[in-house]
């Protein structure tokens, strides 16, 4: 025990040595965060709108022409037929398409009713939720001066559809997101680079030719990046509730545990990486390729899973992340309970028990 | 008793033999008695991080057997571990921690105590612990090598694997290096060590000459230099460059290589004597010519017997 | 005088307030063997940094090839050679493809690079390895390609950092009889070594000591001068006096 503790306080002198590095596993988090939550809201300027307007009359035309007045919008398309809206979104030649419905004027002269659509692309969901609100705002602003034949007010109903992306993921999206970044990153790319770096010095050859366990190398290893991950759990936690406003609806326990399920699997991966590498670069470069790029890009966190090409949504359930992602957009936004998350929960812990195993199996107690 | 025990024993990356040879069948063997100080000698790339590797459990034999107080090198690694030190030949310490942090780990991942060893590495540690809060990367060569030996000593080992503890270290650290190793030996510690540099050999109680994997010579450093049968003459002029070129042009010398100050050349007959040659050598013009039969070195028995093998 | 192609003058560098290099002034002159000795961390790479133009020195003055080290570092560069221990040559390059990169660097053109490149590589016995790749040939093979590489491009001075570490015996010898060849042909040799034996081969020698040179002479004179068998001798009586032992 004392070889193991001895072994700790090592790893730990070399992180608090290396400043710089520290600092980044620290700061990283909360930077994501704050890009994350704030710049990805873009600055909305010149949206193409598409209008589908069935008969052509003065009410409509004046809510049109308010709407392309806006800085926001410009239109730029007059379509004929439904079929057309699918077709111009797929071409890419627009933005959004403002419906009318039939009789618009007529409707909301007599019964002072009327509806309007708002169809709208909305892959990149946190944009689209905010130009077609101000869309609805414009049309709303506008009806305020028109008054009925019967001189009662009257109303537009605005209906918001959102194409490809129906149940219009949160836009608290990242915070799951940035969660099982972070402590992927942490837990496998520190933990193989920790490791390798002992190959590289030489220092393993000193390591395995003493009576030092192999495991006990790999578990005084993990446990550092491990309290780091805690850390940052932490620190992501903190900034989403009280910077973001993300509440956190369901079990904070729910979510530590599982949260604590990831870390494991993450470590087993980093551990997996450094038995199948030589050099720091390469650790690195193997997490930065194999881990990093497929769990931003395939996990959910930035493009929906459910709108990519069928073989890269079947390669998105092997990345641990995924899955941990979405149970905690379950437990953590949903605020559904732990129970709802029961087959997600099971992956994890598959995909952790194999990976321990192929890892601890793979690491030698010899050189070669 | 035997301390290292080796039996034919056989090595190849990707089919190019780091030990042994194939073509004729051969491994290496050899053994160090308890208390020894044996030394392998040869260059880079002779097979000597193998062999160390084999002996500290590290890497596998392709076959053979080897035994390290008595236990087997596969069956019984992790007993042999607990009882060995190892250095090897990149001092494997840890930069970014101090020179007394750095030998209190490796104390504990012995399961040592620093104090109840410090006798025996109190002559090599106490050079360098003025600088005891120093972080490792900031010592010279020799005081790294020193930490280095200290840090493979604490938990008293039994026997001490040492591969290339010298090199790059200047002169004066090496000369104070082998005055320890000889202070270790008297302690009773058997020291396996390597080194490419063969003036070093004849410190070591036996040695053994490696080329290319295979021992070329396995002998006390006397004994080895005894088994020289040839003619040996160093020979000097005014002219070295040139006079290398005409030695070696005379029929009756073997061989002739530069050695300091001087070159040492074997002969083909015996029936030259010194002042025919130096007649030879005045009649193509070398002045201030010497010529003296000598004894040879280790280093003259290595190029003897690298070119029978 | 023509013939000095190094000089320096009270040549030194400083760190903070560590004097890595403490008035060095000292003289090479064409054609000449120079080794140049010294105790780990006495300054022997610091000195050699400045005199490849790789290091602007504190104080002091040294011209190098007739150039003077501070303002015509480049100058320097173009009239040197430069081989060492740890970096000579691209392992995952060919034989040839590493002298036709080092002569290009050097501004050769092809033609001349391609003829000099068959008459290198006859005189190594290289001609079979010419599509090897370095990695592939032993160690000291390796370094005696190094060492003709570094002396293509025909410069006035080679500049060699512990050029045999871990050769073995008789290879270091062929290597020290290209040393030979090339003072021979007029190059000048500034060689730092670990063994005390090649000490002896230089012309003279210059040892050391905490950042000054404590000694300079043939070999033979300094072994007169410090009562000594050997030059091992003479260097464990100077360099046993150094105080500082940092790098």
């Amino acid at each position: 025990m004392k070889q193991f503790v001895a072994f700790v306080h090592k790893e730990f002198y070399h992180i608090f040595r290396d400043i710089r590095t520290m600092m980044i596993l620290l700061g990283m988090p909360i930077i994501q965060i704050i890009i994350f939550g704030f710049a990805l809201s873009t600055d909305i300027k010149d949206i193409r709108v598409g209008i589908l307007n069935p008969n052509e009359d003065m009410t409509s035309r004046k809510i049109i022409e308010q709407i392309d007045a806006s800085e926001y919008f410009i239109v730029t398309r007059y379509l004929q037929t439904e079929k057309e809206i699918d077709k111009v979104f797929k071409e890419g030649k627009i933005d959004m398409v403002v419906v009318f419905s039939e009789q618009f004027s007529n409707n909301l002269l007599h019964t002072g009713e009327a509806g309007i659509q708002i169809i709208a692309d909305a892959t990149d969901p946190n944009t689209a939720k905010t130009f077609t609100q101000y869309a609805a705002n414009i049309i709303a602003a506008g009806q305020q001066g028109m008054v009925s034949n019967g001189n009662i007010p009257i109303h537009i109903n605005s209906d918001i559809k959102l194409l490809y992306n129906p149940q219009m993921k949160s836009a608290y999206n990242f915070v799951p997101g940035v969660m099982g970044l972070i402590l992927m990153l942490i837990c496998a790319m520190m933990t193989s680079i920790s490791i390798v770096r002992e190959k590289e010095m030489g220092t393993m050859e000193v390591l395995l030719a003493s009576p030092m366990k192999p495991i006990f190398i790999i578990l005084a290893k993990a446990v550092p990046y491990f309290t780091l991950s805690c850390i940052n759990l932490f620190t992501i936690l903190l900034l989403s509730v009280y910077v973001l406003h993300v509440p956190i609806a369901g079990s904070l326990l729910g979510l530590i545990v599982i949260s604590l399920l990831f870390i494991f699997v993450s470590l087993s991966l980093g551990l997996l990486i450094s038995t199948l590498t030589k050099t720091q670069v390469a650790a690195m470069l193997a997490s930065g390729m194999i881990l990093m790029m497929p769990t931003m890009l395939l996990s959910g966190m930035i493009f929906p899973v459910e709108s990519m090409p069928a073989i890269l949504q079947w390669i998105s359930h092997i990345i641990p992340a995924k899955w941990y992602i979405m149970i905690v957009k379950k437990l953590m936004i949903e605020g559904v309970s732990i129970s709802f998350a029961w087959k997600e929960i099971s992956i994890l812990i598959i995909m952790a028990i194999i990976l321990i195993s192929i890892s601890l199996k793979k690491f030698k107690n010899r050189l070669e | 008793m035997q301390a290292i025990e080796v039996n034919d024993i056989k090595k190849s990356y990707k089919n190019k033999y780091a030990l042994g040879r194939k073509e004729p069948d051969t491994g290496i063997s050899f053994a160090v008695p308890s208390g020894e100080l044996f030394g392998i000698i040869g260059p880079d790339g002779a097979g000597k991080t193998s062999l160390f590797r084999i002996l500290t459990t590290l890497i596998l034999p392709d076959s053979g057997t080897a035994t390290v107080n008595r236990l087997d090198i596969i069956k019984d690694y992790k007993k042999i571990r607990k009882q060995i030190g190892y250095m090897p030949g990149r001092f494997s310490l840890y930069g970014d921690l101090s020179v007394e942090e750095n030998l209190k780990f490796f104390a504990s991942v012995f399961q040592a105590n620093v104090q109840d060893n410090y006798y025996l590495i109190k002559d090599i540690y106490q050079q360098i612990e003025p600088f005891k809060d120093r972080k490792a990367k900031a010592l010279s060569g020799g005081m790294k090598q020193k930490l280095a030996l200290s840090c493979a000593l604490i938990h008293k080992p039994s026997v001490l694997f040492l591969d290339e503890p010298t090199t790059g270290v200047d002169p004066v650290s090496r000369k104070e290096f082998w005055e320890m190793l000889k202070r270790l030996k008297n302690q009773g510690i058997t020291i396996l060590v390597s080194t490419p540099y063969m003036d070093e050999a004849r410190l070591c109680d036996r040695i053994a000459l490696i080329k290319e994997g295979e021992f070329i010579g396995i002998n006390t450093p006397e004994n080895i230099i005894a088994n020289f049968k040839k003619m040996l003459w160093s020979v000097q002029s005014d002219k070295m460059y040139k006079l290398l070129t005409d030695l070696r042009s005379h029929p009756s010398v073997d061989s002739c290589f530069t050695f300091g100050e001087t070159h040492h050349i074997t002969l083909k007959r015996d029936d030259l004597t010194t002042n025919d040659l130096k007649q030879w050598l005045q009649q193509k013009g070398h002045k201030g010519i010497m010529i003296r039969e000598i004894d040879a070195s280790i280093e003259d028995c290595y190029m003897q017997l690298a070119q029978n093998g | 005088m023509d013939n000095i192609v190094i000089e320096t003058k009270n040549l030194t560098k400083t760190f903070g307030n560590f004097t890595a290099v403490d008035h060095i002034s000292f003289q090479v002159f064409k054609g000449e063997i120079f080794g140049f000795l010294g105790a780990n961390g006495a300054g022997k790479t610091t000195a050699m940094r400045m005199l490849c133009g790789l290091s602007k020195p504190t104080s002091g003055e040294g011209k190098v090839a007739g150039f003077d080290i501070y303002r015509q570092s480049e100058e320097v560069k173009k009239n040197i050679g430069y081989m060492s221990q740890k970096f000579s040559l691209y392992e995952d390059l060919k034989v040839w493809e590493n002298i036709r990169l080092f002569a290009g660097i050097y501004g050769m053109n092809d033609r001349q690079i391609s003829e000099k490149t068959d008459i290198m590589l006859k005189r190594l016995g290289f001609e079979s390895e010419r599509n090897t790749l370095v990695k592939e040939l032993p160690l000291g093979w390796k370094q005696k390609l190094a060492f003709s590489v570094s002396i293509f491009h025909e410069p006035k001075i080679v500049f060699l950092d512990e050029p045999t570490g871990g050769v073995d015996p008789a290879t270091r010898r062929q290597f020290w009889e290209l040393i030979y060849q090339a003072a021979d042909q007029g190059i000048t040799v500034f060689v730092t070594t670990h063994y005390m034996d090649e000490a002896e081969y230089c012309n003279r020698v210059s040892i050391m000591v905490d950042g000054r040179i404590d000694a300079l002479d043939s070999p033979k004179n300094l072994k007169q001068q410090y009562n000594a068998q050997s030059m091992e001798d003479v260097f464990q009586q100077l360099a046993r006096k150094a105080t500082r032992k940092a790098d």
